[in-house]
């Protein structure tokens, strides 16, 4: 197995792939908005319920590859508590860490769990991949009523 | 109907080597492409379904076009306009004589099977469909031979039909006949299924539509390759197919169409070349084909598709049919053996295309883990999302073989495939 490959798919990743967490749907009076990614059918339904300006939980079900579910998952993790402005500010961090445009060793401790993604950027055609619930969870507390597309 | 199917040439299959007739090393050669690392690693290239490689045959025609023949076509009174024009139009004989096509004027140059598809939908449907009609596909269909469908079936209040297949992937015949009515106007069907690799039995549903006086589309995008087509033998009214997928460039397919029908259909698109005389009172279009070749044409691309079927017609295809048989059971035989490994597509008369899914791993990730051993294929839906809610599965993984792959290839492939196991366990 190449170092890359291992890199791509690290323990954290993997482990999050096998044992998404917070998957399932969210009741009455939350937010939720649907995202697929055409090129390779991958689909997933992120929920979120507010409370006033913070998320007070937030969820998701679909299908897709190892890298996306490991991301919905840790971004659900993740998300719980922060401000619409924090998860705004961790969404872009994020895409650029994916994007190499951002120092992933100097910036860690603002990544947290997002630092298992780092070497997604190595394999741009997955960038995608992980940034697919993100997408739908900012359409979500955007509330664009238009389902998203990676494409 | 010459494409080699499981049928036809088991008997060969029973032989433990390879068909010692075809001799895959000399014609791995004429394919340069194909010997070089990735990530360190020997090329497998194991996605010819979604394009194939191209012989230096090809690529010597294009660049000999460019370098000593490039000019417009049709109209200039100079010499390299004359060898241009020579060069395209007997690319056009060579495409006539591939699908054993009566005439020139039913060979309708295009950029792909796509776009030969819309054609027909945008001109035969547009004049003939009325309100209440119908359009009759199956379920396995690309969404080329969906979406141009609807488009026109929308604008006219006609319905699209879709025939059911079985668990193998095979259309269920009777089921079709019950859908072909007296408002069956256009039976659209793929001759071999992208992602299943299933051959259809295009000639018996051929005379099924036409008993019913529908016209007949057979989308030959993925059956080219696997040997020449006889249009009158399998008795469609049209026939479109994707140079690029048939050892040619990109960017030029070809549509056939019987003269009749051509003659009364409507032109696609308005502009230079497609026309006998303009007048801002008056148009009247030139004749077959180039009523439908509006703009100056991809003429290299024609040239190269012209080379690739020199270079086709001149295989043995009775060797070539043996030897992507061997590709095909021994693909089938190695994948049946992986535990957790599905296959989608089962049918008993199939081309050299392997489908599947992986218990525990996403085609996705499969296709990122193969990539990393040099070994290509095609992960996703394959543009065929009916057909994969059909089978329950959101994508599949896809090994599609030409006849200059190799056993040594599917055993990289199955290595690949424990690869992912082991990561994914």
């Amino acid at each position: 197995m190449t170092a890359e490959l291992r890199e791509l798919y690290n323990d954290m990743i993997l482990e999050h792939a096998k044992s998404p967490r917070n998957y399932r749907a969210l009741g009455e009076g939350s937010l939720h908005r649907d995202g697929h990614n055409p090129l390779c059918g991958d689909q997933v339904t992120v929920y979120v319920q507010l409370d006033g300006d913070m998320v007070k939980d937030v969820s998701f079900q679909g299908q897709g590859c190892a890298v996306s579910k490991a991301s919905a998952s840790i971004m659900t993790q993740l998300l719980k508590g922060k401000t619409r402005a924090e998860a705004e500010e961790l969404f872009t961090a994020f895409h650029d860490l994916l994007t190499g445009k951002l120092d992933a060793d100097a910036e860690e401790e603002r990544l947290g769990k997002l630092i298992a993604f780092k070497d997604v950027s190595k394999f741009p055609v997955r960038v995608k991949c992980a940034t697919l619930a993100w997408h739908t969870l900012h359409a979500a507390l955007h509330g664009e009523a238009k389902a998203v597309s990676t494409e | 109907m010459s494409i080699p199917v499981l049928s036809e040439v088991s008997p060969r299959a029973a032989r433990p080597e390879a068909s010692p007739m075809f001799d895959v090393r000399r014609v791995r050669d004429d394919f340069p492409i194909l010997h070089q690392k990735i990530r360190g690693k020997p090329l497998v290239y194991l996605d010819n379904a979604a394009t194939a490689q191209k012989p230096r045959v090809v690529l010597d025609a294009l660049q000999h076009y460019y370098t000593a023949d490039n000019a417009n076509i049709h109209r200039g009174v100079h010499l390299l306009s004359e060898r241009a024009t020579q060069d395209y139009e007997y690319a056009r004989a060579k495409v006539r004589d591939f699908l054993h096509a009566a005439d020139e004027r039913e060979i309708i140059f295009v950029r792909g099977a796509t776009e030969g598809i819309n054609l027909v939908a945008q001109t035969y449907g547009r004049k003939n469909l009325r309100e209440g009609d119908e359009v009759l596909i199956t379920t396995m269909e690309h969404h080329s031979n969906i979406v141009p469908w609807q488009m026109v079936c929308e604008e006219k209040g006609a319905f699209l039909r879709v025939a059911p297949i079985n668990d193998d992937g095979e259309i269920l015949l009777d089921e079709f006949e019950k859908l072909l009515t007296s408002r069956t106007r256009i039976v659209s069907v793929v001759h071999v299924s992208n992602a299943l690799g299933t051959v259809n039995p295009v000639k018996r549903i051929a005379e099924l539509a036409h008993a019913r006086g529908a016209v007949v589309l057979v989308d030959g995008a993925q059956s080219v390759m696997h040997g020449p087509v006889d249009v009158h033998d399998l008795g469609c009214d049209f026939f479109v197919f994707s140079g690029h997928k048939l050892f040619g460039p990109t960017g030029v397919g070809v549509l056939y169409g019987r003269e009749a029908l051509l003659e009364a259909m409507p032109p696609y698109q308005g502009g230079g070349d497609m026309i006998r005389s303009v007048s801002f009172d008056k148009t009247t279009y030139n004749s077959l084909p180039y009523k439908f070749e509006a703009g100056t044409p991809h003429i290299a691309g024609g040239v190269g598709l012209g080379a690739a079927i020199d270079y086709v017609q001149a295989l043995d295809w009775e060797a070539v049919a043996a030897h992507e048989h061997d590709l095909l059971t021994y693909a089938t035989t190695a994948l049946s053996e992986v535990p957790g490994l599905r296959l989608i597509g089962t049918a008993r008369d199939k081309a050299a295309v392997v489908s599947f899914t992986l218990q525990g791993a996403h085609p996705h990730d499969v296709g990122t883990i193969l990539d990393q051993e040099g070994v290509a294929i095609r992960t996703g839906h394959h543009c065929t999302q009916p057909l994969m809610a059909r089978f329950g599965v959101p994508a599949t993984a896809r090994a599609s073989f030409a006849f200059y792959n190799t056993r040594e290839e599917i055993d990289a492939l199955v290595q690949g495939i424990h690869k992912v196991q082991e990561m994914f366990a």
